[in-house]
């Protein structure tokens, strides 16, 4: 378990370092920061001595080792835009994205259980057709795409004047069809509450819930297409295992098989595989939010990357980097932990 | 008396490939929309009315005609026109070829590198193989997408727009292609494993051919069925990062758009009314993936490879 659990944890830093060589080179290679600091009036010679004085002289693994160094002190430079240092950039973006993230979780997590354990236990069923059908089709929706259609449908309205209004069941079927839209479709609103830091949360406000509506389930829509199919492969599989048919025979009633017996071994691949995907979320919310204008850490990159605000850039990386090996270690450490049939020295059986 | 050709079709035509996709009517009809799709892409320059990458044929009067069928259509335009003025059917079929020749370019790209470095771990093992699968396994767990918009995103910076926008197609091609290898890396590996382990490998070892020989004229052919059945998800996968990051921003510029940034550009718009400039291009999307996916589902099915199961 030790050698486990070391392997693991200098596996991480090993892909923590590589991520700040990556992003070291990318602030090396990216802009001058001279460039930034003084005008056109500045003479060669001053410019060589300032180039001097900050160090961009000194050869690059003595460069790397004070970006490296400053890093571990949670110093990762100053935004040219917002003229702050870029760690309390992201402090301050970050409650928006994780807002958004625990919203989807919450639908995902409520929608997916019973549908994909109801699809597992019947795979014949229409119903159970009819989900897997929709959650092919749910997968190949862009999930900018869904949540443009989401903002057409809710926010904007449709209206539908196709059926003959003198008839009875077209004015009917015009007006079934037909949305009112309405639904917030831009940014948090205003009434957040103020919760710790740089915590301004939207969950306790009604206007800041509706806000969070629409975004949420776009978030969700491009999961939980994947997490149906998963939680209902997973528990066909118990369900074809010895046990589960021991328990049949003994006469067990189905209700408690499917639900005491085979979802408790369904749920342990899924809460793995999970919460890596739940890392794997936050590369999509960087398309949620630009779409809806939503105030997180993956709008603020996207608004980096064209304003040219390199140590921001760099910044993001980073800290995306370091959620990213956090959450797949953890996961591989749990999974470690409460399964005993992984290799625990980590070789590929 | 038989020619090659004729005993090729019959080897088709017997073929289980053949007998199950004849008896499949959701793997024919997603094969008969994809056919029609590609090659409308492909005669677009002849089909389409006009040429949208000609700015002297655009009238700005034009913008925002809506399609049609509504109030205020021009027949010239069946499927309305976007905020420049551009005829929106044109700009499709044309969007359609540019997303076709990324997503193709790519998945090309993605089973070069996947089926060398996948053949390499899987048959010589220990460290070059604890090394590929180790990065291949990081790589994953950033997720494609992330790994496909933070490469996008420097491009960007240190091209700058403009010369980004100029060699847009093939930088994507190069950004799919690099941030989605890992994929058909490990399902190359898996089957390699299990394949090294069979004894016409062992007697091409005995006759003294060498490595590469035995790797790609032996291994190889014997793990293409599983190559393909993840090739053509990975497609429909290449085609979704492509519209992503063209989405972002991150792509193909709106002189010469794909269907990605076709949406991009018609999302400016939705709030005023025009819905047709975002939701046509959008929906060729979503039916192009969806198509090319239901085409992967079955031939998984059918081929039924051991896919490398993450």
């Amino acid at each position: 378990m030790l050698a486990f659990l070391v392997q693991r944890i200098s596996q991480a830093f090993l892909v923590m370092f590589v991520i700040s060589m990556i992003a070291f080179a990318i602030q090396d290679g990216l802009g001058d920061p001279l460039q930034e600091l003084v005008g056109m009036s500045v003479s060669l010679e001053e410019r060589d001595a300032i180039r001097e004085d900050m160090g961009l002289n000194d050869p690059i693994y003595v460069q790397y080792a004070r970006f490296a160094g400053n890093a571990l002190q949670g110093d990762l430079g100053i935004s040219y835009f917002y003229g702050k240092p870029t760690l309390q950039v992201i402090a301050e973006h970050l409650p928006a994205t994780l807002e958004l993230v625990i919203g989807a979780s919450l639908i995902i997590l409520v929608f997916s259980v019973p549908i994909g354990v109801y699809a597992a236990i019947r795979p014949q069923a229409f119903l159970s057709k009819f989900f897997m059908g929709i959650s092919t089709v749910g997968i190949s929706i862009p999930v900018f795409l869904t949540a443009i259609m989401l903002i057409q449908l809710f926010s904007i309205g449709v209206t539908i004047e196709m059926f003959p209004t003198d008839t009875g069941w077209g004015a009917w079927l015009n007006g079934a069809l037909s949305t009112d839209g309405g639904l917030p479709s831009y940014g948090r609103g205003d009434e957040l509450t103020h919760l710790f830091g740089t915590w301004n949360s939207g969950f306790f406000s009604s206007d800041g819930l509706w806000h969070l509506v629409l975004p949420c389930v776009s978030l969700a829509s491009i999961m939980l297409p994947l997490f149906i199919r998963l939680i209902r492969a997973e528990m066909m599989e118990v369900l074809q295992s010895d046990y589960i048919r021991y328990a049949r025979a003994k006469g067990l009633s189905s209700g408690r098989i499917n639900f005491l017996h085979a979802l408790k071994n369904t749920m342990l691949p899924v809460i793995t595989v999970g919460g890596v995907q739940l890392g794997i979320m936050v590369a999509y919310t960087i398309l949620t939010e630009t779409v809806f204008q939503w105030p997180g850490m993956g709008l603020m990159f996207l608004e980096a990357i064209t304003r040219s605000d390199i140590p921001l850039i760099v910044a993001y990386l980073m800290v995306v980097g370091l959620v990213f090996v956090i959450t797949n270690t953890i996961v591989d450490l749990i999974y470690g932990l409460v399964n005993p049939t992984v290799k625990l020295t980590g070789k590929k059986a | 008396m038989m020619t090659a050709t004729v005993s090729r079709w019959a080897r088709v035509r017997d073929s289980f490939l053949w007998y199950s996709f004849k008896r499949d009517k959701v793997a024919i009809a997603s094969f008969i929309v994809l056919l029609a799709m590609v090659l409308s892409a492909i005669f677009a320059p002849l089909l389409a009315p006009t040429n949208p990458y000609d700015l002297a044929l655009i009238d700005i009067m034009n913008s925002e005609l809506p399609p049609v069928g509504m109030s205020g259509a021009d027949g010239a335009f069946p499927l309305g026109t976007d905020a420049q003025g551009r005829d929106m059917l044109s700009t499709i079929l044309y969007g359609t070829r540019v997303s076709l020749m990324i997503g193709f370019g790519a998945v090309i790209l993605q089973a070069v590198l996947g089926i060398l470095f996948g053949l390499l771990a899987g048959y010589m093992g220990g460290r070059v193989d604890a090394v590929l699968m180790r990065i291949a396994d990081v790589q994953l767990s950033f997720s494609t997408l992330m790994v496909a918009i933070i490469v996008g995103a420097v491009f960007k910076a240190s091209f700058g727009s403009l010369m980004f926008g100029e060699i847009a197609i093939y930088m994507l091609i190069f950004i799919i292609g690099v941030a989605e290898w890992p994929q058909i890396a490990r399902t190359v590996r898996a089957s390699v494993l299990a394949e090294k382990k069979k004894e016409y490998v062992d007697a091409a070892k005995v006759m003294g051919f060498r490595t590469n020989r035995i790797m790609f004229r032996h291994i190889l052919p014997n793990t293409l069925s599983p190559i393909f059945v993840i090739g053509t998800v990975q497609i429909a996968n290449a085609i979704i990062s492509e519209a992503a990051l063209s989405f972002l921003g991150l792509g193909m510029p709106e002189t010469q758009p794909s269907l990605g940034s076709l949406i991009k550009s018609g999302f400016d718009y939705i709030q005023s009314g025009s819905w047709w400039i975002t939701l046509l291009p959008g929906l060729v999307l979503v039916v192009l993936v969806l198509v090319i996916n239901l085409l992967g589902d079955w031939l998984r099915d059918v081929m039924n490879p051991r896919l490398y199961k993450g």
